[in-house]
């Protein structure tokens, strides 16, 4: 069995991964229902619009679903504590997606315009709140989230709801609400024609500059946050006990892992690349392109939250001891090799039968499709 | 603070949002079988009926499947948002499952369904028939690692508690897959399933035929359901009791409970058929009792004896009084100030008491001080592991009699499906019309008696309930409830609206111009195989 250190580290990359996936996939379709008002004039083309994704959105939720699950199983304290700490705004996520399955499947059900336009929004709150709320969370997890355990290591959030919609954490929900519109852009791009390409082709170039702007402004001023640095008493590869350590706050410490390691420059690069290439390639009209940038430029700007904060991943801004880490929010050596074994086996599977559904699916979803399948179609 | 009013509130959105949930679980799990059947007849005969049923029933599987991915999302994230000790103290076991379920079988029901409504006319009759398995495969095993995780918290095999880490640690996963409990729960519930769908399209198909409307449609989709409806309410049955059998194993408190069972009768002890259990006086009132069958079907021998209610309370007023041992190591174990010398006598005692540690910890609803804790204290925990009896007993009960009913009602059913007469049975085709919300009431019970009979734990024997809560305010939980029961209401209206509205519509609605109100002799004129797709562009 692979040792438990490194056990930690694959976890913490998984987990990166899964947050990659899950901005990928849930992600385009998400960005399309964040921008189907407004792309989508008529009832006919909001139709295809939504059919471009109806046969996916919910193998794509999964991944929100499996994120979920195993960060459950592989950082359960971070689940608990983030879950708990971050109450309603987990319940807005939650209470967003609700929108979803019901308004995919219901919507064409019955023709009543209010009826339809109803979902319409339902659809566009489904996919334009989560990703702005994780944005915010992410901005809320780089500044300190407040939050102690007891000597039980049970959980105590002090900080409320409101607080979390400060400055910084609002920028890093536009990032991601603009990163993911613009992959939703791209994606709209690729399966559709005529008019409903031409404005998703400009909304992908706007938000994809917009989540640029913002990206480069939240790396200026990630540097002026006082970043977290473990001074002593855990040994990473030790049984996991978030209160054994001692943690210094060090102004500009987010930058730390880039400064000592060059290399990891390379990661807001791609994030900026990824983004510019996007907006490139929507300019020239090669969606599918496009869709390979936003993806990579997705992987960087979550890859670059992940290595300012590593071995951070829940940092306290109210006691630093308590804060989160890869190496002491994790499950036992034993969960986490059997779920690496889980996900080694059944990711590449998963991965095959997506594209599988994916190719069956190919092709410009048109107006002539929705005329000719008025009955099947969302 | 954890106030009880705080953890009323939390298992109060629990119990709401997890029975919601199960609205529309075991439609999904059955319906996806019939599906399966249905289409294979299609595949098998090439004939058209077969497809449209498929298509049909797919519709409404399709109404009933959008509220339950929207419900379970919040299962999902529950255990995190309210019960955040839960999550940390057994996220170690409890999370690989629900991870694995995500995996292994929510990926494949998910991805495929998109492939099963939108596939038709893109796949070879063969890979759709194979989506259809694909998805109704992966709904079921969804189910499959659901119930390892709660067949987990009835019975926690596999094991381990750490000082260290304050928490349950996986140390067997075959144990825990293999769980007696889990496999027994999975049958009986998938079965649950199974019977709930089969009853669902019995029940209207029948009103097809009470109205005389799409008959060949009816009496095809009538037969399928009645064949698969009455192997499924056999097997509810045999596994229902290997699910009790289990649970006199691992669980004699539900067990005890269920049955109204307050002393420990000599073996074989008898079954109460009826009673009215009175929890203030620890007695039955009016008990009819059939000797030896509780003994036969609770042990399956006729010497092992049932423990009864007074007589586990008495032993568990023992594990309490251990158990407090056990937190007091503890307490000393985790201490930063305690001296090594004394860490090391706390870890003798620990190890000699680590079973009861659970016990031990039921007293932290009444104080924090483990040195505070007076005999009067230990009672109460003590009574506090008994759960009320009268629901269990009779929410059991009525469980079973509607599962016996739905034999009946099978029975009957294909009965004259084989004898090709049942048509004219109209007082059969009312009964299974009038039954349909039986099969939910059913599952719910089932459910209720599963989950208010494990308490006052969250893990049976290891985890109070009230220790699993997340550290939020009352007002919060007032707030979230409300949030979720006005969600839910609105939603249950839209779907039972688009429900209803697509069943009485039948599968005209379908749009193939096939189909319609019109009486089958008419019907069957009138079609004609061109007919396009569009016929009725004002419906829509």
């Amino acid at each position: 069995m692979i040792d438990y250190l490194t056990l930690k580290f694959i976890w913490w990359l998984l987990v990166g991964v899964l947050l990659v996936g899950f901005a990928i996939m849930d992600g385009h379709d998400m960005g399309v229902g964040t921008l189907l008002p407004f792309v989508g004039k008529t009832d006919a083309e909001r139709r295809v619009v939504i059919n471009t994704v109806g046969p996916h959105w919910d193998g794509n939720q999964v991944w929100f679903i499996t994120g979920g699950g195993a960060i459950f199983a592989a950082w359960p304290l971070v689940y608990a504590t983030a879950f708990s700490g971050f109450y309603w705004a987990m319940l807005a996520v939650l209470w967003a997606l609700f929108f979803r399955p019901v308004g995919f499947d219901y919507r064409s059900k019955i023709a009543n315009p209010t009826w339809r336009n109803t979902w319409d929004w339902g659809l566009f709150v489904g996919g334009f709140v989560p990703p702005l709320i994780f944005g915010v969370a992410f901005g809320n997890l780089l500044e300190g989230v407040p939050f102690h355990f007891d000597e039980t290591l049970r959980p105590y959030y002090t900080g409320s709801f409101w607080a979390l919609l400060n400055p910084f954490a609002l920028l890093c929900g536009v990032v991601s609400s603009a990163m993911i519109t613009a992959h939703g852009g791209h994606y709209l791009m690729l399966r559709s024609e005529g008019d409903i390409f031409e404005r998703s082709r400009k909304a992908a170039l706007g938000f994809g500059l917009l989540a640029l702007a913002g990206f480069i402004a939240a790396g200026f001023w990630v540097q002026a946050l006082p970043g977290h640095v473990i001074t002593g008493g855990a040994d990473p590869a030790a049984l996991p006990n978030p209160l054994d350590k001692t943690v210094a706050l060090v102004a500009g410490g987010w930058l730390h892992n880039f400064q000592q390691h060059p290399l990891l420059w390379s990661v807001p690069a791609l994030g900026i690349t990824g983004l510019l290439l996007g907006a490139l390639m929507a300019w020239i009209r090669r969606p599918g392109l496009a869709f390979i940038a936003s993806s990579l430029a997705m992987t960087g700007i979550i890859g670059t939250a992940g290595v300012a904060m590593f071995p951070f991943v829940m940092p306290s801004s109210t006691d630093p001891a308590s804060g989160l880490t890869a190496w002491d929010a994790v499950s036992s050596h034993f969960t986490l090799g059997l779920m690496f074994g889980a996900t080694v086996i059944f990711m590449p599977l998963i991965i095959f039968y997506t594209s599988w559904a994916y190719k069956v699916m190919a092709g410009k979803v048109t107006l002539d499709f929705i005329r000719a399948n008025d009955k099947k179609a969302y | 603070m954890l106030t009880d009013e705080l953890v009323d509130l939390s298992r109060l959105q629990f119990a709401v949002t997890a029975m919601y949930h199960f609205l529309f679980v075991p439609l999904t799990l059955g319906l996806a079988f019939i599906l399966v059947i249905m289409e294979s007849c299609y595949v098998l005969t090439g004939r058209q009926v077969y497809k449209d049923m498929t298509q049909f029933w797919g519709k409404l599987f399709g109404i009933n499947f959008a509220l339950g991915v929207t419900t379970g999302i919040t299962m999902e994230f529950q255990f995190g948002t309210n019960w955040a000790y839960y999550s940390h103290y057994v996220g170690d076991i409890f999370g690989a499952p629900l991870a694995i379920e995500g995996l292994m079988a929510f990926f494949l029901e998910s991805t495929f369904i998109g492939l099963f409504f939108f596939g038709w006319d893109r796949l070879s009759k063969q890979k759709h028939l194979l989506v259809t398995f694909l998805m109704a495969f992966g709904s079921n095993l969804s189910a499959l690692w659901i119930l390892i995780a709660n067949g987990w918290m009835q019975d926690p095999v596999g094991s381990e508690f750490s000082y260290v880490t304050m928490r349950m640690e996986l140390t067997d996963f075959w144990a825990v897959v293999f769980n007696p409990t889990a496999q027994a729960k999975f049958v009986h519930t998938v079965s649950a399933g199974y019977v709930t769908a089969s009853l669902f399209v019995l029940a209207i198909s029948s009103w097809y035929i009470l109205k005389g409307r799409d008959l060949e449609f009816a009496k095809r989709s009538f037969r399928i359901a009645a064949a698969f409806g009455f192997a499924s309410a056999c097997s509810v049955i045999v596994l229902g009791d290997e699910s009790g059998y289990t649970v006199t194993e691992s669980q004699p408190t539900k067990l005890a409970a269920m049955e109204g069972m307050w002393e420990t009768h000599p073996a074989p002890a008898p079954f109460t058929l009826f009673a009215l259990p009175d929890d203030a006086t620890r007695t039955n009132r009016y008990a009819l009792e059939i000797p030896w069958v509780m003994g036969i079907i609770g042990t399956r021998s006729l010497d092992k004896e049932i423990p009864g209610i007074k007589e586990i309370e008495a032993e568990n007023r023992q594990r309490i009084t251990s158990g407090v041992k056990a937190v007091q190591a503890l307490e000393i174990l985790r201490s930063k100030t305690a001296d090594p010398a004394a860490k090391e006598a706390a870890k003798t005692v620990f190890e000699a008491h680590k079973a009861d540690l659970g016990f031990g910890l039921l007293l932290k609803k009444y104080i924090s001080d483990m040195n505070q804790v007076t005999p009067e204290l230990i009672s109460r925990a003590a009574a506090d592991t008994i759960p009320k009896v009268a629901p269990m007993f009779w929410a059991f009960r009525l469980m079973v009699g509607l599962g016996f009913a739905f034999f009946a009602l099978f029975a009957f059913a294909l009965y004259y499906s084989l004898k090709d007469n049942f048509t004219e049975k109209t007082w059969l085709l009312r009964w299974a019309v009038w039954f349909i919300p039986m099969p939910w009431i059913a599952c719910e019970l089932g459910w209720f008696v599963a989950e208010y009979g494990r308490q006052p734990w969250t893990i049976y024997g290891v985890l109070p309930t009230h220790l699993s809560v997340s550290s939020l305010s009352p007002a919060s939980l007032y707030s979230s409830l409300a949030g979720f029961i006005g969600f839910y209401t609105l939603l249950l209206i839209i779907e039972m609206y688009l429900m209803v509205k697509f069943a009485r519509q039948g599968p005209a609605s379908l749009g193939t111009g096939r189909y319609g109100d019109t009486p089958f002799a008419a019907q069957a004129a009138t079609v004609s195989p061109g007919t396009p797709a569009t016929r009725h562009p004002s419906d829509f």
